[in-house]
């Protein structure tokens, strides 16, 4: 586990049971920080954090998040001191190396268009914005000069050199190449002619020479010292002495030359200099180029490229030549994909010859420093970008267990107990409280790969954009199998499903679906097992997934049966079996589903017609027809929210009691959806009129299509949150008017039953539980209240207990990038200012305007999960307590009890305090009971 | 005790009437005549108070559980209606009371019993003022609300109803 410094809130005792991890994302800039000091690698990445890691652990010294919207665009380290990066919006912040305080931040433009920064010869920094260049002081941060080479007309696709006193930039005016010369000091350019106009597929800038590929197979040079640019064209057929059919100038750089590929899969290091261009290098295979380094005076370059899957050879080349001076193989783990980026340094080994150190970064988002022909150490920065979780119950514990290993524990047993006691009696030494705090945070039970009693042990398994899953063990947090899965790195949307959850065949491992789909119409299927990380079946879907339904039926393997719905709305059937195939007919008529289209501002909603035939592909495939609509009107509502309850969710009964002891029947259809529109926003700034701004929230019927209630805000504007659980909905929403969060509530009750009387109910007349249609239509009452929230909602999620008796807690992911746990009872809508006895004794809260936050219900404590995006509820076997994972840029798992752990002692009670207690009790009993036999015996001799 | 016989050195017993009968009675009296004629009014006499006592104890005995009711009443009263440890057990002694007695009615009227005089009445009052002590018991045992009374003591356990139709969907955007 990664820790940052300063204080860990899971370090300390009484949060023994949380954990949190630290991650960047994925690294897309790095520059080596080697020269004094700590060694060092400053690091950006794509989630908008810039970071200084351990060069030789690999532990995180110092993170800045910044703003995600922004990404980073440029990193670099000024005067050996400062780190300096460029987000998308022109914000240039400089960071100190050693501790990471931001030292000055300049805003040069507001534009959002990506721009490149860099170091100038003269430790000042350089942005390039589109044919705008700005220079600015590293030191302050001040704007030293800016010129706009193109007078607001955009250059695309820009290079830019340094040579001597001089700045080279050039990129695409419209189509044609246009080429500029900058007085680094000054600022003033000149705009260079060439003697003929320039139309290149592709360029790259270099030392002062420019290189570009034009459309008839050439390769043409010219040398921009000159006012005008005479042009040399190099066939390239003559120049590689083999015909090309198509070759592309790489954008890496290269001092003095570029890197031309080719369609042939070997690519060219050319040499650029006055006389022309040359060939220095020829690589075979399409490597993986690294930055250049400053090696003696001439620059080195490194070039990766996998030989298989488990090996890679890196090649430095360096000198003027570009001769290959380095070459090693390194084994990698081959679970990681291919090489994305490469980041190379140099060092000084102890025998005085120069060593060569890697940085690169995998197709998984992994991070990892390649040294010496080995792997020194590797990040998992997937885990900075969770889209999806699921968890699964570890093996149960087998029978037998050698003596050895019940000696031990025995003895760890004792001697835990033995230090919790002298704790309690205050009697440890500072030694044995370090040693107790050890104990219980690395203990062993807690790490153990099976079941436990509790239902606190579990793997968490988490699902990636990268595409890569992990297992996380809930104990420690600690990665149990990871699996890459290259398919699904290029889909767009991935998410996970419960393939198959043994409950019969407990000695079997769950499966979890891994679905992935992209806009271009293909979609892709992962069968992966939950225990083990094995992928046991893939499967190439010639159709987007538009929405997957897990059935509530499972087949005799207790497979889940799955439907996936494609493009043209029909249905795929898995698995594939004839099983399947009759358990389906046999629950067709019953399966319907909706499609909410937030550009249409519609929701359609589908049920299965019949079997039609698969064609080529195979398989199960039915039709749908479209049975119902809800229409928005579109120029006052869009869709901003849509939520179900989980289909999972266990409710322990229908009936609420109130106080008074009436019984209020809660309306538990499970096919209810929470619809909220808002109205649509213009994108000026200050254009939202406070009196003209709704939203309106929905109760549909997903299978009927029917609005079981509209309830709508005034002043209200997304984003909207939304939890769904049992018969309530609680939503969060800002009020513009009023310029606050609010949260709304939804309570749904069903009245149809009122009125049964007592008899009724005795003899049994009124069954309450008959199967509920949502053809049979209820009599409902939705009662709702609103409140003021204090805090800014970045999601919202609530608690799952394992049998659904336990109160609810909300938990609200905050703008700070914390957890908080509100209890439900604040979300009453029965709160009036002046509960009467019996309400008050049934625990209805007196109204408030606003909700309350107290300390103690944040449940991440001093920590931040950064960007949180995600809390995920997961329920324990105790019924009391409920797991929680937060994700964002950092990983947070605890666990809460919303009603307190009514149902179990805590984890430090010291058994053997009790155990004391009562042998002292028993002996003292002994021994006064002797004492008065002999006092009564001497009493009667009197 | 031997210390308590120890103390008493000597002792006169009055009680025993054989020294009087060593005195000759007066003359004219005859202890047998008079004793014959007077036994019999006496014994009819006796017969009847004691009749009439019998029944004005069995009336009495019928009404005591009234003066109960009052005391039970103020005892439920200051007891008040929450549930708790004295509320509780305040209602279960007054459930109690009426049902034991009610139990052991025979026993209670037994020494009254007899041709002359009528317990009928007594006992039918008796167990009307145990029922009522009774009613009072269970209408404390409702107000705190541990009679399944209402409908939410029959259902509170409703399982959630089972879904017939299934859905499922997703927000495109």
């Amino acid at each position: 586990m990664l820790s940052s410094k300063g204080w860990d809130p899971c370090l300390e005792t009484s949060f023994l049971h949380c954990r949190h991890q630290e991650y960047i994302g994925k690294v897309t800039h790095a520059v080596f920080q080697t020269a004094s000091g700590k060694k060092r690698v400053i690091v950006a990445t794509e989630k908008s954090v810039v970071a200084s890691l351990n060069l030789r652990s690999g532990e995180i010294f110092w993170r800045q998040v910044l703003e995600e919207s922004e990404p980073i665009d440029g990193l670099q380290v000024a005067l050996g001191k400062y780190a300096v990066s460029l987000s998308r919006g022109g914000s240039l912040r400089s960071f100190h190396l050693p501790d990471g305080s931001l030292i000055w931040e300049t805003s040069l433009y507001t534009s959002p268009s990506p721009a490149q920064l860099f170091l100038l010869p003269s430790d000042d920094l350089l942005v390039l914005k589109q044919g705008i260049v700005y220079v600015v002081s590293s030191a302050d941060g001040r704007l030293l000069w800016t010129s706009d080479l193109l007078d607001e007309s955009r250059l695309a696709q820009t290079s830019l050199s340094f040579e001597g006193k001089n700045i080279y930039v050039a990129g695409f005016s419209g189509s044609s190449l246009a080429l500029f010369r900058i007085d680094a000091s000054t600022g003033a350019f000149t705009t260079l002619k060439t003697t003929e106009p320039l139309n290149p597929s592709s360029f790259v800038l270099s030392s002062g020479v420019f290189a570009a590929l034009d459309t008839q197979g050439n390769i043409v040079t010219g040398l921009m010292e000159a006012e005008v640019v005479e042009l040399q064209k190099t066939s390239l057929a003559t120049l590689l002495d083999s015909p090309v059919s198509s070759a592309q100038l790489l954008p890496d750089k290269i001092p003095g030359g570029c890197v031309l590929s080719t369609d042939g899969g070997s690519i060219f290091v050319l040499g650029l200099d006055k006389k022309g261009v040359e060939v220095l290098q020829q690589i075979q295979g399409p490597p993986v180029v690294s930055n250049s380094i400053v090696l003696d005076g001439t620059f080195a370059q490194s070039f990766l490229q996998h030989i298989n899957s488990k090996e890679i050879r890196v090649r430095v080349l360096s000198g003027k030549e570009w001769i290959e001076t380095a070459e090693e193989t390194v084994e990698v783990d081959p679970n990681k994909g291919g090489v994305q980026k490469v980041f190379m340094n140099a060092y000084i080994k102890t025998d005085r010859s120069r060593g060569f150190r890697v940085l690169i970064v995998g197709q998984d988002h992994s991070l990892a420093l390649l040294q010496q022909g080995k792997v020194v150490w590797s990040r998992e920065e997937a885990l900075a970008s969770v889209v999806d979780t699921l968890t699964a119950e570890l093996p149960l514990e087998k029978a037998g267990v050698s003596v050895a290993e019940v000696e031990h524990d025995l003895y760890e047993w004792l001697k835990g107990h033995v230090l919790r006691l002298k704790s309690t009696l205050m009697l440890a030494t500072a030694e044995e409280q370090t040693a107790l705090q050890a104990l219980r945070l690395n203990n062993a039970d807690k790490t153990k790969m099976t079941r436990d009693h509790n239902g606190f042990r579990k793997l968490i398994v988490v699902l990636t954009s990268s595409g890569k899953l992990f297992a996380l063990h809930t104990g420690n947090g600690g990665i149990v199998w990871s699996r890459f899965i290259p398919e699904l790195s290029t889909k767009g949307s991935l998410k996970l499903y419960p393939w198959r959850i043994p409950h019969k065949h407990v000695d079997e491992n769950a499966v979890a679906l891994v679905l992935g789909s992209s806009h271009d119409g293909t979609g892709f299927a992962a069968w992966v097992d939950m225990l083990t990380g094995s992928v046991q079946e893939t499967l190439a879907l010639p159709y987007s997934v538009k929405v997957a339904l897990a059935l509530p039926v499972v087949d005799s393997s207790e497979r889940r049966l799955h439907l996936l719905i494609d493009d043209q709305n029909k249905a795929h059937l898995y698995p594939t079996s004839d099983e399947s195939l009759s358990l389906f007919e046999k629950y067709m008529q019953n399966v319907y589903f909706y499609i909410a289209d937030k550009e249409a501002g519609q929701i359609e909603g589908y049920n299965i017609k019949s079997q039609v035939d698969a064609g080529e592909e195979g398989g199960l495939v039915f039709q749908s027809q479209k049975i119902w609509s809800v229409l928005f009107p579109k120029d006052s509502e869009t869709i901003a929210a849509i939520t179900t309850r989980r289909a999972d969710e266990m409710v322990h009964t229908q009936a609420k009691v109130l106080g008074n002891r009436d019984v209020w029947y809660k309306y538990l259809n499970k096919n209810m959806v929470f619809v909220a529109t808002v109205t649509p926003q213009d994108s000026r700034v200050g254009a939202a009129n406070p009196e003209e701004t709704w939203l309106v929230a929905y109760l549909i019927d997903s299978v009927t299509g029917q609005i079981l209630h509209r309830v709508s805000h005034a002043h209200a504007q997304g984003p909207v949150h939304v939890v769904f659980s049992e018969n309530w909905v609680v939503y969060c929403y800002f009020n513009v008017r009023n310029h606050r969060h609010e949260m709304s509530v939804l309570e749904v009750y069903d009245k149809s039953a009122d009125g049964k009387d007592v008899l009724q109910l005795m003899l049994g007349r009124y069954n309450a539980s008959v199967p509920f249609s949502s053809f049979s239509p209820r009599n409902l009452e939705v009662k709702g209240q609103s409140y003021f929230f204090p805090s800014t909602v970045r999601t919202m999620s609530v608690t799952f207990t394992a049998r659904g008796i336990t109160g609810k807690q909300i938990l609200v992911g905050t703008i700070g990038n914390q957890v908080i746990a509100l209890d439900k009872r604040f979300l009453d809508p029965r709160r009036s200012a002046d509960p009467t006895p019996m309400e008050r004794e049934e625990g209805v809260i007196p109204l408030s305007e606003g909700l309350p936050l107290f300390p103690q219900s944040y449940l991440t404590h001093a920590a931040r999960v950064e960007e949180l995006r995600g809390i995920i509820s997961v329920p324990a076997r105790l019924e009391s307590t409920c797991l929680v994972f937060a994700y964002g840029i950092d990983l947070f798992f605890t666990r809460t009890a919303p009603s307190r752990t009514y149902d179990s002692l805590t984890e430090d009670f010291s058994y053997a305090l009790l155990l004391i207690t009562i042998v002292v009790l028993v002996v003292a009993i002994a021994v006064s009971m002797v004492l008065s036999q002999r006092k009564e015996l001497r009493e009667k001799w009197k | 005790m031997e210390r308590g016989s120890k103390a008493r050195k000597w002792a006169i017993d009055f009680g025993d009437g054989t020294s009087s009968r060593e005195v000759a009675d007066p003359p004219g009296y005859s202890r047998g005549a008079s004793s014959e004629i007077e036994d019999a009014s006496a014994a009819r006499q006796k017969e009847k108070v004691e009749a009439s006592w019998k029944q004005q104890k069995a009336w009495e005995i019928a009404q005591a559980p009234f003066r109960n009711l009052f005391m039970m009443g103020f005892m439920m009263w200051m007891a008040g209606n929450t549930v708790h440890l004295f509320s509780i057990g305040i209602t279960f002694s007054a459930l109690w009371q009426p049902i034991s007695a009610l139990q052991g009615i025979g026993k209670v009227f037994e020494p009254y019993k007899d041709a002359r005089t009528d317990v009928l009445m007594p006992k039918l009052l008796f167990i009307a003022m145990n029922l009522v002590a009774l009613g009072m018991g269970l209408w404390k045992l409702n107000s705190l609300g541990l009679l399944p009374t209402h409908a939410s003591d029959w259902v509170s356990s409703l399982p959630p109803p089972q879904m017939v139709e299934f859905s499922g969907g997703v927000l495109s955007s």
